[in-house]
């Protein structure tokens, strides 16, 4: 008790000294008790005799001191003796320098024949350093500094993207196949998990999707009548809000609820099988993966998609008609003006889209959630990725439709 | 280092022949040469990170072997195209380093999903296999717990009770008793043999626990990291006081200057 509240005291006084590195320091030199002395700085110094360099350590090595001084030459060589007359404390500090210095001139001291010299040092520093050059440093398994050109750099950025172009070529072609063999029946799937996948991507989506389209709705009547109003033509928000919704808004947004919702949801489920061998496990009760894993989370996708979509459109509009209402148009007027303006092919659009946009989805999900790495970090990772991928998919796939639809005229 | 004894290919239940394994280009092992023998339990062994789990990727057609083949019963299964390895892969039965059970299906689903899989059978029928499998592995009763619900040790043996499923004809096990108290190892280790003595396969176990080692095993092999080929073939207790390579012995027994072989 009376120890604790010692060090609390210490601690408040004195800011420099953190009690906590008592507990962890190397066993310390019996004559210099550190608590009441003030550190001095930590100094290195070479001097050389001969061929030999002896290197002389003083003062105190410490994770929170301050930074070493060095003085002299260091020599080509490991030092052959040590002078440690007015060493003070030290911690692991001083060990890993010397270890340092060790490296830096012998790169792998399997190579040199002779044993390193240890004269002068203390035993403790003299075991741990022998520990620590026991084994000889494996050259292959640390990082070399790549000498790296910006020629290099494109070369290796083209690879990286010609390698995710061809991966995304890859797995939607293996998709593909296996939707065929769904379709003659060939595909094993566990039917629990495709119904489990199609509730999770359907009513549990509802509230959000109905949150995010009513505000969507709302906002487009909203800007719309501030503008229309000037004309005196608010009547035609309704022709405003419904073609909005039902062509681009009402299946983009969901596209981009369900990115953040399911395809994260994909990814990070398929991610964390890999990391724990159960995909592995699959494979070798003979189910393939992809038609146990991808395929009902794609065709649980692609069902629910338009679905949503439909259903976003509706709420969306009635959002519209709410503002409508605010602003003087009758709902059972702004009604039969939305279905003047919204024709069949307009509406059917967006449905369309909203089927390429769940494939997307659920692909981009599924493929980075089974190439994740096998570490629980990878798995954050995939989902992040699969997120941004999803979302770039969609809006770079509707861009594709605005310019076949543009320029099919409808 | 001593080569695979050169017995006719057909008598060996798996024959490894100069198998070379590398991820990318990194070479993990080189020229390995092996066999194992019907109903032997035969163990991988030799330090962490030498290759045990890698070999026994390659051994189960998860990974390709950089150079080398690999037969069962004298047919080459590295030959077959992925495709067509069904037939070798339905009498394999695996247990990973990881347990690596379903983790969104219970105990119960996890070993009645292969079965079910595997033909049309009787909701009983699966029922009943189901707790046959769970009680040889003494986790009777175990059925509707999660795999998130149960102790390391336990997941070891649910994962072997899932191994054994089908009935496998070979049994792989990877690191079954690493990180578990030395009872539930040495428990795990008596299930092995009795599986081997009444379920007749054949079993590869890579480990390296040296208790382990000489209770269960026939047959091994020892995975060198330093010359990164095997170092020795045999068995152990044999290659442990006779090995004419000292890394074996002085892995053998556990770093005691190994005697020299006499
Ligand atoms: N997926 C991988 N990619 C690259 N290297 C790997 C991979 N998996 C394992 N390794 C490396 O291969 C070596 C053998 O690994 P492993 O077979 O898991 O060893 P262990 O004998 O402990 O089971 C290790 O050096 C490891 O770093
Ligand atoms: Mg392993």
């Amino acid at each position: 008790m009376e120890k604790q509240g010692k060090w609390q005291y210490n601690l408040l006084r004195k800011k420099v000294h953190r009690p906590l590195s008592r507990k962890t320091a190397l066993p310390l030199p019996a004559e210099r008790n550190v608590a009441s002395a003030d550190p001095l700085p930590p100094r290195a110094a070479w001097s050389h005799d001969g061929t030999d360099a002896t290197l002389e350590i003083s003062g105190d090595w410490r994770r929170d001191g301050p930074e070493v001084e060095i003085t002299g030459d260091a020599p080509a060589q490991a030092p052959a003796r040590y002078q440690v007359d007015s060493l003070g404390s030290y911690d692991s500090t001083l060990p890993a320098f010397l270890l340092a210095r060790f490296r830096a001139v012998t790169p792998s001291p399997a190579d040199s024949d002779d044993a390193p010299s240890f004269t002068g040092l203390p035993d403790n520093l003299r075991g741990l350093l022998e520990l620590a050059l026991a084994v000889p440093e494996e050259s292959d398994t640390r990082n070399t500094p790549q000498v790296s050109s910006d020629l290099r750099k494109l070369g290796k950025i083209s690879l990286q993207l010609w390698a995710s172009v061809s991966g995304l070529a890859n797995f939607t072609g293996q998709s593909v196949l296996s939707l065929g063999r769904f379709i003659t029946g060939k595909a094993r799937f566990r039917s629990s998990e495709f119904w489990l996948t199609l509730q999770q991507c359907g009513i549990d989506a509802l509230p959000i999707v109905s949150l995010i389209s009513f505000l969507i709705g709302l906002i487009l009547a909203f800007v719309g009548n501030v503008q229309l109003a000037n004309f005196g033509a608010s009547l035609f928000v309704a022709d405003l809000v419904g073609i909005a919704m039902v062509r681009e808004m009402g299946v983009v947004m969901t596209a981009i609820i369900m990115s953040g919702r399911t395809g994260a949801a994909f990814a990070a489920h398929l991610g964390s099988m890999k990391a724990n061998e159960e995909i592995d496990a699959l494979r070798t009760f003979g189910f393939d993966p992809f038609d146990f894993l991808v395929l009902p989370r794609l065709l649980a996708l692609v069902l629910m998609m338009p679905v949503l979509t439909i259903y976003a459109n509706i709420v969306g509009i009635l959002g519209g008609m709410l503002v409508g209402f605010f602003v003087g148009i009758e709902p059972e007027l702004y009604w039969t003006e939305t279905l003047a303006a919204v024709d069949l092919t307009n509406a059917s659009l967006g449905v369309i889209k909203s089927v390429f946009f769940g494939a997307a989805i659920a692909i981009s999900g599924c493929m980075q959630g089974m190439k994740a790495g096998n570490s629980s970090a990878a798995v954050g990772e995939a989902t992040t990725r699969a997120v941004v991928a999803s979302i770039t998919a969609v809006i770079v796939l509707d861009s594709g439709f605005a310019a076949i639809f543009t320029l099919l005229d409808i | 280092m001593k080569t695979a004894p050169s017995a006719p290919a057909s008598t060996a239940k798996i024959a490894v022949r100069d198998l070379s394994m590398a991820y990318g280009n990194f070479v993990v092992m080189h020229d390995l040469n092996f066999e194992v023998r019907d109903k032997d339990i035969f163990v991988i062994m030799g330090g962490s990170g030498c290759g045990k789990s890698t070999l026994l990727r390659h051994l189960i057609g998860l990974l390709e072997p950089k150079k080398g083949s690999i037969l069962y019963d004298g047919e080459d299964f590295t030959a077959t195209d992925p495709a067509g390895r069904g037939d070798f892969i339905r009498r394999f039965g695996v247990m990973y380093q990881s347990g690596a059970l379903w983790s969104s299906l219970t105990l119960g689903e996890n070993i009645a999903m292969p079965i079910e899989e595997s033909g049309d059978i009787p909701a009983n029928t699966v029922r009943d296999l189901v707790s046959y499998k769970l009680a040889l592995v003494g986790l009777a009763g175990y059925e509707d717990y999660y795999p998130s619900q149960i102790s390391g040790g336990m997941k070891k043996r649910a994962g072997i009770a899932r191994a054994m499923a089908l009935d496998p004809d070979i049994l792989f096990l990877d690191e079954p008793g690493a990180g578990l108290d030395p009872l539930s190892s040495r428990r795990l280790d008596d299930l092995i043999l009795r599986l081997r003595d009444s379920q007749g396969c054949t079993i590869v176990v890579v480990t390296h626990e040296l208790a382990s080692i000489f209770s269960i095993a026939n047959n091994s092999v020892f995975l060198d990291t330093a010359t990164r080929t095997q170092g020795a073939l045999g068995n152990p207790s044999e290659l442990r006081d006779h090995s004419d390579n000292p890394a074996v012995r002085l892995f053998l027994n556990r770093g005691d200057t190994p005697p020299s072989p006499s």
